[in-house]
């Protein structure tokens, strides 16, 4: 039970080298279960290490309740970690797995057989409490690890990606499982993924990296539906968010994106009025789901037809793909509503969601600022109940 | 089907190539056991590989009598220098792997010179550096020797047995709140029981079998096994009693085959798992 910040924290490898992790400002609430989220590469998992002072931090400060543990021993943060590998001990059972943390901690004999009752009760491990971590399969060696680290009750937890070994059915159930967990146990936890389907259902806040500095740190809602620049925009969702070069012209006052499928034409005017971008190249940003048919009467937005050239079907949607502006653009649709190939659609968008990116830099341009992105989130829920 | 293949020609002839291999290597053995427990006049009178005319277990007393307190020197001086040079070597490793240093990699590879140097180089300085510590012609001296040469060794096995363990072992147990050598005794020592197997081969069979620094650090009675047969084989005076020779070399020999016999499927199973790359 405890809260996090990170106040400016730097690491290097050595004068010379690239930082590997770059001013990292971060703070979460008791409680919280914070993603780490980036490709390979981004630092996640070596500022995860710093957290847990198995690597030194060159500058800035680690804070737990307000106080500095970034020159503390690994031993003596109260940090609890589940490694991708698990790391289980393999000459011990799984029982002295759980209790090895314990026993260095000197507790009594009594109050370790209580705490890995208890423990194994929560994870039903119970029957393999014997076992060798050599002879259990790879969802219950990813429980023992999780027991191994729920058994010292430490102020915090950290994942280091813990369920990519596991297969995809079974990664699915241990997501779920672990939210619970954390619902009911409350314990502040960091979680280092790659997987932005994770990052999306298990945190209450989301930091997306990528090369060792933070690129956007909020609610997944915020990190969705407002990404600060295009890198962000890309990495999280999936299907990922289309991206449609172009030049935007100003009308009558109105910033207008011009779209064309091949067979129709159709301005689509957007919802930001920022002066300056006018005839400047940018990237539009419009989400699969946010792509829909028209309705038979018009209701004011502008419509385009568009051919059909790919139809994937995944289940619960029907990803349904159209050429706009010469680039493959990927549309969410309802598995009743999917065309055949070949077949021409009336498609419509919301102006007020689509974003606008720098060509150049990738920034987000004409952002909304927080309360207006959050207005316009909940016009996304509207926008989807249409 | 699986009949059939069985008396195939091919068959056939693997296994007695397999076999005429075999007999080759053995023969000498049998020569040797066979001249033991032979009787000097039979051995005059006899061909090598003769049947004794009568077994005579003449020869394996003399050769205890004049070489059993050796053997005990060699006892002496193996066990100590193989456990020493086993435990540091896997110290080292334990460090070289898992808690790198700035320069521990130049201090592997320098280390790691110490596996082709060869015996005599080290011999003067060994002697000068045993004679400054007024360990000269001591079993003290002659395990120190032993151990620092076989050093290079041990550390070898046992650091790239332990750069194939994940480094997630170590950073789980320190978060545990375990220390250097709770470490290293609670996890990975029980993890090593392969590559202890190898090394202790190894260091005994190299030990036990070394002749240059036991003749050259040990002088008198200290003297190792392998001297000790050495002298008696060479001597010049008197009749050879080659059952003594062959009986005293079967004893200087026996150690290192039980520990082969014994210890030996760990050998492989070290070798194979791919521990040992060396």
């Amino acid at each position: 039970m405890a809260t996090l910040e990170l106040r400016n924290v730097n690491k290097t490898y050595g004068k010379g080298l690239p930082d590997t992790l770059k001013n990292i400002e971060l703070k979460i609430d008791d409680g919280e279960f914070l993603i780490l989220v980036g490709p390979s590469g981004c630092g996640k998992s070596t500022l995860m290490n710093c957290i847990a002072g198995l690597e030194t931090i060159s500058g800035g400060a680690i804070l737990v309740d307000d106080a500095d543990i970034s020159g503390m021993s690994p031993k003596d943060r109260d940090i609890a970690m589940v490694f991708q590998s698990y790391a289980l001990y393999p000459t011990m059972s799984v029982r002295d797995n759980i209790a090895f943390g314990l026993k260095i901690r000197k507790m009594s004999a009594a109050a370790i057989d209580e705490e890995v009752a208890r423990v194994s009760k929560l994870l039903q491990i119970e029957h393999l409490l014997s076992r060798k971590p050599g002879q259990l399969s790879g969802g219950q060696q990813q429980r023992v690890a999780m027991g191994r680290a729920l058994a010292r009750r430490p102020k915090i937890y950290l994942f280091d990606e813990p369920l990519s070994n596991l297969d995809a059915k079974l990664r699915v159930e241990m997501r779920t499982e672990m939210k619970l967990m954390h619902q009911r146990l409350k314990t502040t936890t960091v979680y280092v993924t790659h997987d932005q389907i994770e990052a999306m259902t298990l945190g209450d806040k989301v930091a997306v990296m990528k090369d060792g500095i933070i690129q956007q740190f909020g609610t997944p809602k915020q990190i969705y539906n407002d990404p600060a620049n295009l890198f962000v925009a890309s990495f999280i969702g999936s299907p990922p968010m289309n991206f449609i070069p172009l030049r935007l012209q100003r009308r009558d006052g109105r910033l207008l994106a011009l779209l064309d499928s091949g067979q129709a034409r159709c301005e689509l005017p957007l919802g930001m009025q920022d002066a300056g971008l006018e005839d400047r190249d940018v990237i539009v940003g419009i989400r699969a789901e946010q792509i829909v048919l028209a309705p038979a009467e018009a209701n004011g937005l502008p419509v385009i037809r568009a051919e059909v050239q790919v139809v994937e079907p995944t289940g619960p949607d029907t990803l349904v793909f159209v050429t706009l502006n010469g680039i493959k653009v990927c549309c969410r649709m309802a598995p009743d509503d999917a065309p055949a190939v070949g077949q021409s659609l009336n498609l419509q968008f919301d102006p007020a969601k689509v974003l606008l990116f720098d060509a150049n830099t990738g920034e987000r341009l004409g952002a909304m600022s927080s309360p207006q992105a959050q207005g316009r989130a909940d016009n996304v829920a509207q926008f989807k109940g249409r | 089907m699986i009949n059939a293949q069985r008396f195939t020609f091919s068959r056939v002839a693997i296994y007695a190539t397999l076999i005429l291999a075999a007999a080759v290597y053995l023969v000498p053995l049998v020569v040797m056991l066979l001249t033991s427990f032979k009787t000097p006049e039979d051995i005059r009178t006899g061909n090598l590989l003769s049947w004794p005319q009568v077994i005579d277990g003449i020869g394996w007393i003399k050769a205890w009598d004049t070489v059993g307190g050796y053997f005990w020197n060699s006892v002496k001086i193996t066990v100590p220098a193989v456990l020493i040079s086993t435990f540091i070597g896997a110290m080292n490793g334990y460090v070289l792997s898992m808690w790198r240093f700035r320069g521990s990699q130049l201090f592997f590879g320098l280390l790691l010179f110490g596996c082709f140097l060869p015996f005599q180089t080290v011999l003067l300085p060994a002697s000068f550096t045993i004679g400054k510590l007024g360990l000269a012609n001591t079993t003290t001296g002659l395990v120190l020797v032993h151990v620092v040469y076989g050093l290079a060794f041990t550390t070898l096995f046992f650091r790239n047995y332990y750069v194939s363990i994940p480094d997630a072992l170590v950073k789980a147990a320190r978060l545990d709140g375990a220390g250097f050598f709770t470490i290293f005794g609670r996890i990975l020592l029980p993890m090593s029981v392969p590559i202890v197997m190898v090394c202790l081969i190894w260091q005994f069979t190299q030990i036990w079998n070394d002749f240059l620094f036991g003749v050259v650090f040990a002088s008198g009675d200290a003297q190792p096994i392998t001297v000790a047969l050495n002298n008696l084989v060479n001597t010049s005076t008197g009749a050879k009693e080659y059952n003594v020779d062959m009986a005293a070399a079967m004893i200087a020999g026996l150690p290192t085959l039980l520990v082969y016999i014994f210890a030996g499927k760990y050998f492989l199973r070290g070798l194979t798992s791919g521990a040992v790359k060396g």
